[in-house]
């Protein structure tokens, strides 16, 4: 305690929250702002949440890590690092200040994600600032825990509009002994085809990708599976830096002026047919398109495979996360309508009507 | 405190007359098959806990999701609860039944819908047993992950419901990260799809809410579900101790060298020998403790992983040190295991299972106190235990033939169940809060928590009809509780009165 990075400063989010609920004002949830340009634009008073920061508690035997909301990423990842841990899914920054709370209220996950699992996943518990202006948890700190409804999963992705995350508690695992990433002449439809096929056998593949020209795979494993699973493979070497640029968006394909378009579908759905140039991740469950087209018609064509899609330019679409149908768009009113009566918590963040 | 649904305490629930809604019943959906009569409804009265018993007003049987449909639809008219009950093999009595109330019984939907070896996925029924998927996904080299020790039995409908766990959680993820996919029923028999066969989908993660939600939410007609491929080989080591503390040390010093075992389980001295008394499995039973620990994947990568396991068993002070010398040795080792359940039923006329977590470091702190309660309670207690996922499974033996022994197993479950939480763990790991731990509930959250708990099950059915009592306690059961607690002290015992 008493260290600038260690703080805790929940007494005074939540008499903003409680401040927020006698005045009726809706309040927009911030960390760094790195991941502002996802969503819908927001009103409201800015509920700053970095300054409730530091690592609560954490004990590699136990792979559980405990941090407050407003610490950062890169502090969460040092630390991991430096007992040769990590948060195996992998969550993008976009910015060096990115929090910790952000991370759990976007829930964006990194190259690993189909085969560790998303940020979701690794949430054993939350403390939350609910819309009755208390501070709860949910969850806790072990592995296993069935009591009571799974409300700090729920927060993941729910991008602040079901409460203010203050803490959370993850489950890490140890950094794989070694890896080595590849890159294999080959194009996207073979190349999709060979990653359905690999997926179906114990290869230690733990990213892969296809820029368009070329697949680039990771593998994460022992000495003897890495090595292994290298002679089969062949290729190129490649920089495992690929994997970060790939994460954090800095990949010359991620330059173009067009707009920004992920589109999540079943893994092995053919190549799309959609103009602009096309980027396969996630083994193909995850695809990238920077083109002009139509929000509508992208949808369209995305919906018919079983996928979504979510536009990554801020402000291009009033709806940049794929409409519910509208049984369910009912169900997650009435949800917000239990959890958030006044509506204060980011409202009209992931869609108008919540 | 009675276990069974308490009107005064659980909130009181319609009144429907049974006549009616048989009537009711037979005209809309002449086909289905309705269960109405005393010796009928018998078979249905329990689930996996079999200590507690309610006959249910009906059975209901349904053999389409029309009818399941046509039934919610029915219930919610004439405000009838429901409870929804799969292979009925739940450990907490989440699929007990309610003497006001229609048990909707969803076994039939055995049907294994789809496998995709390309998408790695399975679409099935909920009624689907967790073994059978495993079997039908065999013949393209993958499985089912997540495998709760009822697997020949349980249905995977169940196993969303309850987010069940398994022997290889620490590494494989439980019921909730092996599901992409479930399509429910509303209470109003409205239709929803949660999740999608790609790995996200938009909005709130409803998904991840509705698994472990113990039907109080809605009723799962299909699953959808990850297929993995089947490791190459599992490796299994045996490991004796003469003390439990230092088996649980070992378990922290296998993770410090980074490494994740396939299943890392734990027995004491007591299962030990129920378990070789019952399978011969070849544990050595004057160990305090065994540990066994499974190692699976890539061959070259197995056999390195063993060598470094093996070293830390050693260091950690292990007496002896086996490994499986071939696939019936391993199946043995891990059938004493799977089956200890059962053999430390032989033990005792009865057995109480528990299912709290803890974190891992407090576990010689926990045995040592549960060996006290053991003591002050007269009653003895096996421990089986996940290890590497801190979820223990104290055994308490009773027989309910004597006067009181079945409250005072109670009592003990729920002290040690206070325990958990009290050490920063969970009242239940896998087998769900369902009756048993309904009052423990409230040890573990506090009133505004439960109020939330609350507001999430009136957003999906605000008039209560799905599966009313289970999973989270009213605030008046918790009172009640409180209070016998402050008031109790050595209670309660069989002579006190009950509330």
């Amino acid at each position: 305690m008493g260290s600038p990075d260690d703080f805790d400063d929940s007494a005074l989010l939540l008499k903003q929250v409680n401040q927020a609920l006698d005045n009726a004002t809706p309040l927009r949830i911030q960390g760094s702002d790195s991941k502002a340009f996802l969503g819908r634009t927001l009103a409201g008073e800015i509920l700053d949440t970095r300054s409730h920061r530091g690592i609560v508690s954490y004990d590699p035997t136990e792979l559980v890590i405990t941090a407050r909301c407003g610490t950062l990423l890169s502090e969460l990842a040092e630390v991991l690092d430096a007992a040769q841990q990590m948060l195996p899914c992998e969550p993008p920054s976009f910015g060096e200040r990115a929090t910790v709370g952000g991370m759990i209220a976007c829930g964006l996950s990194g190259p690993r994600r189909p085969w560790s699992g998303s940020v979701r996943d690794f949430v054993l518990g939350t403390r939350v600032i609910t819309g009755q202006g208390k501070l709860l948890r949910f969850g806790g700190e072990v592995m296993k825990n069935v009591a009571g409804y799974d409300l700090s999963r729920l927060m993941a992705g729910s991008f602040g509009c079901l409460g203010v995350i203050t803490e959370v508690s993850l489950k890490v695992l140890p950094k794989p002994r070694q890896t080595l990433s590849i890159s294999l002449d080959m194009d996207s439809e073979h190349a999709l085809r060979q990653l359905a096929e690999w997926g179906q056998q114990p290869l230690p593949i733990s990213a892969a990708c296809h820029d368009g020209e070329r697949l680039h795979l990771r593998l994460e494993g022992g000495e003897g599976s890495v090595a292994a699973a290298h002679e089969r493979l062949g290729g190129e070497r490649l920089d495992g830096m690929y994997w970060d640029d790939l994460n954090e968006h800095r990949l010359s394909f991620f330059d173009e002026d067009q707009p920004l378009w992920r589109l999540s579908v079943p893994n092995n759905t053919p190549r799309l047919s959609l103009p602009g140039r096309q980027l396969i991740d996630w083994g193909g469950a995850q695809r990238w398109l920077k083109s002009d087209a139509e929000a509508t018609f992208i949808r369209k064509v995305v919906e018919e495979v079983g996928g979504h899609v979510t536009c990554f330019s801020h402000g291009l679409t009033d709806t940049p996360f794929q409409p519910l149908p509208r049984a369910l768009m009912r169900y997650h009113r009435s949800l917000k309508q239990q959890l958030d009566p006044q509506g204060i918590f980011n409202p009209g963040r992931l869609y108008a009507e919540l | 405190m009675n276990i069974l649904y308490d009107e005064r305490v659980d909130g009181a629930l319609p009144n429907v007359d049974k006549n009616l809604l048989l009537q009711a019943l037979r005209t809309q959906w002449p086909d289905l098959e309705v269960l109405h009569q005393k010796e009928e409804l018998k078979p249905y009265e329990c689930d996996g806990l079999s200590a507690y018993r309610t006959t249910p007003m009906l059975v209901v049987l349904p053999r389409d999701i029309a009818q399941v449909q046509g039934v919610l639809r029915i219930c919610h008219e004439m405000r009838v609860p429901v409870v929804a009950r799969g292979a009925g093999t739940g450990l907490s009595g989440g699929a007990l039944p309610l003497e006001k109330g229609v048990l909707l019984v969803m076994a039939r939907f055995n049907n294994i819908l789809h496998i995709d070896p390309a998408a790695r996925t399975a679409r099935v029924q909920p009624g689907v047993r967790n073994l059978a998927i495993s079997q039908a996904a065999a013949p393209f080299g993958l499985y089912y992950a997540p495998d709760p020790s009822s697997q020949i039995a349980c249905s995977i409908g169940g196993n969303v419901a309850e987010n069940a766990g398994g022997v290889h959680c620490l590494k494989y993820g439980l019921t909730v990260h092996n599901v992409l996919k479930v399509d429910i029923l509303t209470v109003e028999g409205e239709h929803l799809s949660l999740g999608s066969h790609a790995l996200d989908s938009p909005g709130f993660d409803l998904l991840a809410l509705f698994t472990g939600s113990e039907g109080m939410l809605g009723v799962i007609t299909e699953v959808t579900v990850k297929l993995l491929p089947k490791p190459q080989t599992a490796k299994v080591l045996l490991a004796a101790f003469d003390s439990v503390e230092k088996a649980g040390r070992a378990v922290g010093d296998i993770i410090a060298a980074g490494i994740i075992p396939g299943g890392l389980e734990m027995m004491d001295n007591l299962a030990i020998r129920a378990a070789e008394d019952f399978i011969h499995a070849g544990y050595p039973v004057d160990a305090e403790a065994i540990l066994l620990c499974e190692l699976d994947g890539v061959e070259a990568d197995v056999a390195d992983d063993c060598e470094r396991v093996r070293a830390v068993l050693l260091q950690a002070g292990a007496t002896e040190l086996r490994q499986a010398k071939d696939e019936a040795e391993r199946v043995r080792f891990w059938a004493g295991r799977k089956n200890a359940f059962p053999a430390v039923g032989r033990l005792s006329p009865d057995y109480y299972c528990m299912d709290g977590t803890i974190p891992r470091r407090e576990l010689p702190g926990v045995l040592h106190a549960i060996a006290e309660l053991s003591n002050e309670y007269g009653l003895r207690v096996a421990n089986v235990f996940h290890a590497g996922d801190g979820n223990m499974h104290p055994l308490i033996l009773f027989d309910a033939n004597q006067p009181g022994e079945l409250e005072r197993a109670e009592t003990l479950g729920g002290k040690i169940l206070e325990l958990c939480v009290k050490v920063g763990g969970s009242i239940t790991g896998e087998h769900g809060v369902g009756r048993e731990k309904i009052n423990q509930m409230c040890a573990q959250f506090n009133s505004d928590e439960l109020t939330v708990f609350h507001a999430v099950k009136a957003a999906f059915d605000p008039g209560g009809l799905l599966n009313p009592g289970k999973n989270i306690p009213t605030l008046h059961r918790c009172a009640e509780f409180g209070a016998l607690h402050v008031h109790g002290g050595q209670l309660p015992f069989p002579e006190l009165e009950r509330f």
